[in-house]
């Protein structure tokens, strides 16, 4: 092997690779709080009594979570381009990216749901909460609890899936990389250093939510006993 | 420029989805074999040997398949191969599946349950014996649901592959909208063939799911 790595020339360029951080990072943090509404929305209504509406919602997530993500970035930025619905790059991907994750974060929370003992929602109504409230206090909090980890792991996914924005010109960090690559011609070292920071990312996502776990979850109960 | 959608460009469309299917099929064979000895290495009573399988999976796990694809294609030009863009786009699948299914895969064979594992320490047999003559054959049966819903994901990513080059689905459609300039028309027709590749597989996953929690079910009453 007569290659010889040469990293001085990207190095340079960090101030470009922060920036793409932090849109990579503006990206997954808005597409994880839209995705989580829309995913616990849209478990409800795959759960409720309107069959029309469950319908739809399910609908939604098998047409979601069985095309890829390029795709439909493609099909939100440059299809509805073309029918006279042009919204910028970064609208689109976070659009993209807030329909792909809703739809896998309803059928994780969808299964927290299905897991609440009825017993409990019986208990409830005995007590005279209100449907909001039972929602609320009885079904939903437990059921984010019990599916926090799958939750966690499919929010990393994402931020690591928002580097397909770069196809659609989105200036994030993969797309800083592809940049770097074309200026310097240092491709291995530049994916190199973006990979790094990538792992980086995905470090501190998951301390943040563990922190906010702990937090938030402060009953902590062991997963399998009885909710 | 310009002109209508027509069988031309759907046939062309196929073509895509066949190479799509082609990457999928091959990548997921040789993401299996090396996802098996991710999983073994996992539950390897050596501990480095399990370190290294732990940092292997962390990392892989921890970078996007997009930078994986970029990193295989330069990766392998940089070590002096000059490589279609196929083997760089099976490469890169093989490391990003090799980790995911390899996690899936430990998890199902510590799902045997321990009484398994020490009953066939008492019967004498060697480790080998024990892992290809009880557990493995047990292990299988809880990893066929997850692992057929792997596969969904594996088909989904290969449109990564357009990328560095390969004229799978995505870059067909790109190709043929680069003529066309209809891009709505001709994207949905891309998802639609995904999903046509994708949703059998979903659909068989959730059925083997189901029939496995049902003999599960059966075998706790």
């Amino acid at each position: 092997m007569t290659y010889k790595f040469e990293f001085a020339d990207v190095i340079v360029r960090l101030p470009l690779f922060l920036d793409g951080v932090w849109l990579t990072c503006q990206l997954a943090v808005i597409a994880t709080l839209l995705g989580f509404i829309i995913g616990t929305l849209c478990a409800i209504g795959r759960r409720g009594s309107n069959v029309g509406l469950a319908r739809a919602c399910g609908f939604y997530v098998e047409i979601t979570r069985n095309t890829p993500l390029l795709v439909q970035m493609l099909i939100v930025y440059f299809g509805l381009a073309s029918i006279g619905l042009k919204i910028p790059a970064y609208l689109a991907a976070i659009a993209a990216l807030v329909i792909n994750v809703g739809a896998y974060t309803c059928e994780i929370m969808r299964a927290g749901m299905d897991s609440i003992h009825p017993g409990q929602i019986e208990a409830a109504e005995c007590l005279a909460l209100t449907r909001a409230q039972v929602y609320w206090h009885v079904i939903l909090r437990p059921a984010a609890e019990r599916v926090y980890p799958a939750l966690t792991s499919q929010f990393v996914l994402l931020m690591l899936a928002s580097s397909i924005a770069s196809q659609i010109s989105v200036e994030e960090l993969t797309a800083v990389a592809n940049r770097v690559q074309s200026e310097t011609y240092r491709s291995f070292e530049t994916y190199a250093i973006a990979a790094l920071m990538y792992l980086f990312l995905s470090y501190v996502m998951r301390l943040g939510f563990w922190i906010f776990g702990q937090m938030v979850f402060t009953r902590r109960r062991k997963v399998g006993t009885p909710m | 420029m310009g002109g209508v959608f027509n069988v031309n460009h759907f046939n062309y469309l196929l073509l895509g989805a066949a190479w799509t299917f082609g990457l999928s099929v091959l990548a997921m064979i040789a993401g299996g074999m090396v996802g098996f000895i991710v999983a073994l290495s996992r539950i390897s009573p050596v501990a480095p040997v399990r370190w290294l399988a732990i940092a292997y999976v962390q990392l892989v796990q921890g970078t996007p398949l997009l930078i994986l694809m970029f990193l295989a294609y330069f990766g392998l030009t940089v070590a002096g191969f000059d490589v279609p863009a196929i083997v760089a786009a099976t490469l890169a699948m093989t490391i990003y599946i090799s980790a995911y299914i390899g996690e899936i895969w430990r998890g199902c064979i510590q799902s045997v349950p321990r009484p398994q594992w020490e009953s066939a320490e008492c019967l004498a047999l060697t480790k080998m014996q024990r892992m290809r003559l009880v557990i493995l054959p047990q292990a299988l049966k809880i990893a066929t649901p997850p692992t057929v819903g792997f596969m969904v994901q594996v088909v989904k990513n290969t449109s990564l592959a357009s990328v560095v080059g390969l004229v799978e689905l995505v870059r067909a459609g790109q190709l043929v909208n680069n003529s066309l300039i209809a891009p709505l028309t001709v994207y949905t027709i891309i998802a639609s063939l995904y999903f046509t590749l994708c949703f059998p597989l979903s659909w068989w996953s959730r059925k083997l799911e189901y029939r496995l929690s049902v003999r599960r079910a059966q075998v706790e009453t």
